[in-house]
Parts: C-alpha cells; structure tokens; sequence
C-alpha cells in the first residue's frame, strides 16, 4: 500500500498538482496553502483566536457551506423542475415519487432554513466581538447586503414548489410592496403621482406589479422568481462572498484584541 | 396537573405577558450574568425545555404546530440562539473580569499565537463539513420536504403566514400599517445595521467578548435580536392562528375566534373624546395632536438629549453631530415600535396620525 502511494507520488502527474510533499514541514505546511487553488483563501499563518469554535462558533464557514450545499442541490434539481405553471407542483411532487435520490429537495430546503439561521448567528458574532470596527466597517456592510441576499434567495426559492403554501406565502409578502411610499398604489403619496387626473401609480403600474409581473401571483411571478432564484442572486452572492472572504484577509485576518 | 400547566402556559403566553416577560427576563439575565453564566444554567435550561417539549408533545393542539417540518428549524433555531446567547454572555462576564485584574481576556493570549492554516485550520473545518453533511443527510432522510396542495389563488388559506424568517414583520401588522412595517421598517433596520461601524465609536471591545465596556450597544442587539426578531417569530409561529389572532399552545385553533376591534385615533380621543366636539373636516387640523406627538419623538427628544448623550457617547466633539442625529433617528423609529404596542395594549390606541385618505397612517 505504502509503495503503491510513493510511486502515485513520484508521477509527473501527481507532481504536476502537487508541489509540495506531504506537509508537515513549516516549510511544506505553507505551500500547501499558497499552492492550493482553495485553501489560498486562507492565509498561511492564523491567529490561534480565529480558530477557536468558541470565539467564531465556525457561522461564517458554515454558512459559506450551506451556499455550496445549496449550489450543488439545486442544480440537480434544476435538471428536474419546470418553472411553469403547468408543471411546477407536478415536477416537485414527481421528485418524491419518481426520481432516485429525491431527497435533493429535502436537502436544499433544509439547508436552506439552516444557512438563514447561520447567517443570523454569525453577525450575532461579529456584532458581540465588536468586529465590525475599523478596520473591518466595509466588510460589516457586505455582510449586510449579504444577509439581504440570503433572506431573498430565500424568499424567492419559496414559491418554486407552486403549492398554497408557496403561493400564500408570498402573496402575503408582496403584499406589503403596494403599499411603498409613492411606488405603490396604496403607498402614501402614490397619489400624489398624476398627471391631469390620471394616476400614474396605479395597480397595474406600480412596485408589486413591477415584482409579480402581474397584479397577483401567477405565471409571470414564477418564471421572474425562479430567474432570479437560480441565476440572479447566486451570481450577485457569490461575487459578494469573494469580496467578503478577500476583506477579512485583507483587514488583517479574523478580529483578535490588538 | 397537566391541564393546570396548560392553561398556565396558555394564559402566560398571550402577548402583553409574552412580550413583557421576555423583555423583563433578557434585562435580568444580562444584569444578573456574574450567575446566569453559569454552566450549570444553560444545562438547566435544555433539561427544563425538552421536559416540556415532551409533556407538549402529547397535546394535539401543540403536536399539530410542533410536528409541521417547516417548524423545526425554529426549534433549532431557538436552541441555538439560546445556547449562543449564554455562550458570548459568558465569555463577556469571563473577559470583564480577567481585564479588571489586568489580565488580557481570553482571545488575548490566544490571539498572539498564530498557528499554520495547514493542518490547524484545515481540519477544524473538515470536521465541520463533515458533521454538518451527516447531520443535513440525516434531517433530509428523516423528515419529508412539505407539499400542500396546488396553488389555488381563489382559496386563501387562514392563517396566511410569511416564511418564518420574515414573521417578525408581520407581528408589526398588528401595530403598524403595510408602508410601515412592510417597507419602512425593514429598510432602516437594513440601513441602521449598516450604519452601525459607523455610528459607534466606541474603539474597545473589538475583537473579544466584553459586556462592561460595551454595554450599550450589546443590551441594544440583545434586545433589538432576541426580543424584536427572534421571540416574535416565536410569537407568529407558534401563537398566531387564524385571522392572526391569537392563541395560546394549547389552545385549539378556533376559527371564529374574533377580538373585537375598538381601536381608536389619537385625534377622536382629543377632538371627540376631550373636548368633546367633532373632528374638524381639515385634515391637518384634524391630526394636529397627533402630529405634535410625532414632533416631539422626533425633533424635540433629540434636541433635549443632544448634551448629555453627546458627552457620554462623543466626549462633546460637536463633528460627531451627524452620527449622534442618524443615531437618533433610527432609535426613534425603533423606539417607536414597543410604544406603540403599549399604547394599543393599554389605550386601546389605532393611530397617532391617521389619514386614510392619503394612506398615511402612523
Ligand atoms: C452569505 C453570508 C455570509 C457568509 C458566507 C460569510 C462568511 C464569512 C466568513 C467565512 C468569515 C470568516 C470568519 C468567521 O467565520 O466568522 C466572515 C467574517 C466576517 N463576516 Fe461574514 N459571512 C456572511 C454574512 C455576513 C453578515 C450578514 C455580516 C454582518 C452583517 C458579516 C460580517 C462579517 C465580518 C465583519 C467579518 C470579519 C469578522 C472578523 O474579522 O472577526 N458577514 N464571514
């Protein structure tokens, strides 16, 4: 066994991955950070505090993997689900029945309550560790965009299953969008928006018809919903969480008292 | 026994109590943390809660609201943040005491060590990944995703919930119009948390645990997380039923349960009420009190505060004024939030400044 993996080694293919042997050298420990496409997130060397469960309680991590999690399980359910009216409850309710490892569902739901939960509790964190000073106040505000997100991938991903529960749902939650202050048409000041008479924030012009892409939640809402769900915030999220892991390295790593 | 815990529980949990206990009990447990700390408290804690998640369990009432999937995560969620909460308080009291002997706090020794990433780092995360895989597998198998019926956009399900992470909002419904609690509210609490780094100037406590040299800012999150987000989606999940009403766990999810609804306007009670004429037709005149009320919160109590909370909070350097009135302003707003929930509770108070006729209701 022992000599099959030292030959394994010596190839010019393992070597070519590889540029470092095992590492339990300082020297060789450091390359296989700076040499490895994904743990060059880290930096070579942490302060001992950084890693410590009881000082981080690992949320940022976790939730970067749930985001992954929820990456993997959602493509495979991509292949899957049709987002129409039509079809959309038929392919859930197929996923159960007919499809091998069906449990994808159950696996990007879950994951997905849980990544909402994490990222709650890692800003609890960063709040009480009094991490969002200087100089980590731009990477405090990604953050913050950052939880925005999560909360409407959340959101959005909701109505996908096409069930009551999905659809009432997010009525109720878009609901609250006709009543923005001149946006909507029961928004303080919508009225105020007319031209001779005639409104021009009205129910078929106004933010929630803009965010259903109707005056109730119907067709348009899912296709706009299931874009934005599997193309439009992963994209955004995913630069944003490159920028955030980049900002803790840059601001000096993991906060520790100076 | 049982039905006498019940209805205790029950009648315990209807809001006014609910809310103000919860209030009571975060203050307590973050003044009195030389022994909330302690271990020996949060293993008391999880003992007393799953005794009575498994007394509850029986009950088909409680069974019927515990055992929807969708409500699990809110039970993790609750365990966590308990758990979480005891955790940071604890490492405070711990941290506060050490510096008051004039040692470093915990994260200090540590955090002048630096370990090599490769393997310290590596595999504390591995052994993350690798539990929470386990862990998510194992949920996934156990417990079926939930699917209801097709969407029906004629058959209005009753009670109509927002996904559980946003049932803090709609507990605001209660007080506060759409425009408000729908739209206003959430944008400030987005903009407030964004303005937080820089709003506080207070330069100690970053990077470790502390609560004596923070105190402020930690009381404001505990109150602002675990009061107005956390235990209100406790609140929406668990003790709203149809209509929104209300209704305690055990309680059987009446749909004709109705309060009535006697609410009245901060104007009717001055026009109507004290002086005893009718509402004059004047929509300004009309809401005049109750924009005197507003202008007071909002421009008045900043000013009479401007001095003194200046001087605690930015030694008196008058170039931190727009950071103090931006603070104000987004507390107001909050602060806004249980004084109208007093108010209804107690008065019985609709709006402070109510004109439907522009949708402008406060
Ligand atoms: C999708 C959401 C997010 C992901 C994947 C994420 C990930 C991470 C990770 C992996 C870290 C390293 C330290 C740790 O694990 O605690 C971190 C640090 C940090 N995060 Fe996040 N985060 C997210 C959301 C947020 C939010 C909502 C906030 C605050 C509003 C925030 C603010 C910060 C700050 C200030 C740091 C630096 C903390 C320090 O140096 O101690 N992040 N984040």
């Amino acid at each position: 066994m022992n000599k099959l993996f030292q030959a394994i080694r010596q190839t010019q293919i393992w070597k070519s991955i590889f540029r470092h042997s095992y590492p339990d050298t300082p020297r060789n420990r450091t390359l296989a950070v700076l040499s490895n496409f994904f743990l060059h997130l880290h930096p070579v060397k942490v302060r001992r505090s950084g890693i410590n469960l009881s000082y981080t309680w690992c949320m940022g991590g976790l939730t970067f993997f749930l985001f992954l999690v929820e990456t993997i399980t959602g493509l495979l359910l991509m292949f899957y689900y049709r987002p129409t009216a039509e079809y959309a409850y038929q392919d859930i309710f197929a996923l159960r029945e007919n499809v091998p490892l069906g449990l994808m569902r159950e696996a990007h739901r879950w994951a997905a309550h849980l990544m909402v939960i994490t990222v709650w509790l890692h800003m609890y964190r960063v709040f009480l560790t009094g991490s969002y000073k200087p100089p980590r106040e731009f990477n405090w505000n990604v953050g913050v965009i950052l939880l925005v997100l999560t909360l409407l991938l959340s959101f959005t991903g909701y109505l996908l299953p096409w069930d009551q529960l999905a659809v009432w749902a997010v009525t109720v939650g878009t609901n609250m969008a006709r009543a923005t202050p001149f946006l909507g048409h029961e928004g303080p000041g919508a009225a105020l928006l007319s031209i001779g008479g005639l409104d021009l924030v009205h129910a078929g012009s106004d933010v929630r018809f803009g965010l259903l892409a109707g005056r109730f939640v119907g067709e348009g809402t899912l296709l706009r919903f299931y874009v934005l769900h599997c193309v439009g915030f992963p994209l955004i999220a995913a630069t944003l969480m490159a920028i955030h892991f980049w900002r803790v390295r840059k601001d000096g790593g993991i906060s520790g008292p100076l | 026994m049982g039905d006498a815990i019940k209805n205790f529980v029950d009648w315990l949990t209807q809001p006014t109590l609910y809310f103000t206990l919860s209030t009571v009990a975060i203050l307590a447990i973050l003044k009195y943390r030389k022994y909330t700390t302690k271990i020996s408290v949060i293993i008391g804690t999880f003992v007393v809660g799953i005794a009575f998640l498994a007394f509850a369990w029986g009950d088909t009432n409680f069974n019927r609201i515990i055992t929807k999937p969708d409500n699990i995560p809110i039970i993790i969620l609750l365990a966590a943040v308990l758990y979480f909460s005891w955790l940071s308080l604890r490492r405070a009291y711990l941290n506060d005491e050490r510096m008051k002997q004039g040692m470093p706090p915990l994260e200090g020794d540590a955090g002048k060590q630096k370990v090599h990433t490769w393997p310290d780092l590596v595999y504390v995360e591995l052994i993350c990944l690798v539990l929470f895989t386990a862990f998510l597998l194992f949920w996934s198998i156990g417990v079926q995703a939930p699917i209801e019926e097709p969407a029906a956009t004629a058959r209005t399900p009753n009670p109509s919930k927002a996904p559980w992470y946003f049932l803090g909002l709609q507990e605001l419904l209660v007080y506060f119009d759409p425009w408000l609690a729908g739209v206003l509210l959430p944008t400030f609490i987005v903009v407030g948390l964004m303005a937080i780094p820089y709003i506080d100037k207070n330069p100690k406590g970053n990077g470790y645990y502390t609560f004596e040299e923070r105190a402020f800012s930690v009381t404001f999150y505990w109150v602002g997380f675990l009061l107005f987000w956390i235990s209100f989606i406790i609140l929406g999940t668990f003790l709203r039923g149809p209509n929104w009403s209300f209704f305690g766990p055990f309680e059987y999810w009446d749909l004709h349960k109705l309060a009535p609804e006697m609410n009245v306007d901060v104007s009717t009670y001055f026009w109507v009420k004290l002086l005893d004429m009718p509402r004059p037709a004047n929509i300004f005149l009309r809401e005049s009190p109750g924009l005197a009320l507003l202008g007071v919160w909002f421009f008045i109590i900043p000013k009479v505060l401007e001095r003194p909370i200046m001087a605690k909070l930015y030694d008196g350097d008058r170039s931190n004024l727009v950071r103090y009135h931006v603070m104000m302003h987004l507390l107001l707003w909050f602060g806004l939030i249980p004084v109208k929930m007093l108010l209804r509770w107690t008065v019985d108070l609709k709006y402070i400044v109510g004109i439907p006729e522009w949708f402008l209701n406060v």
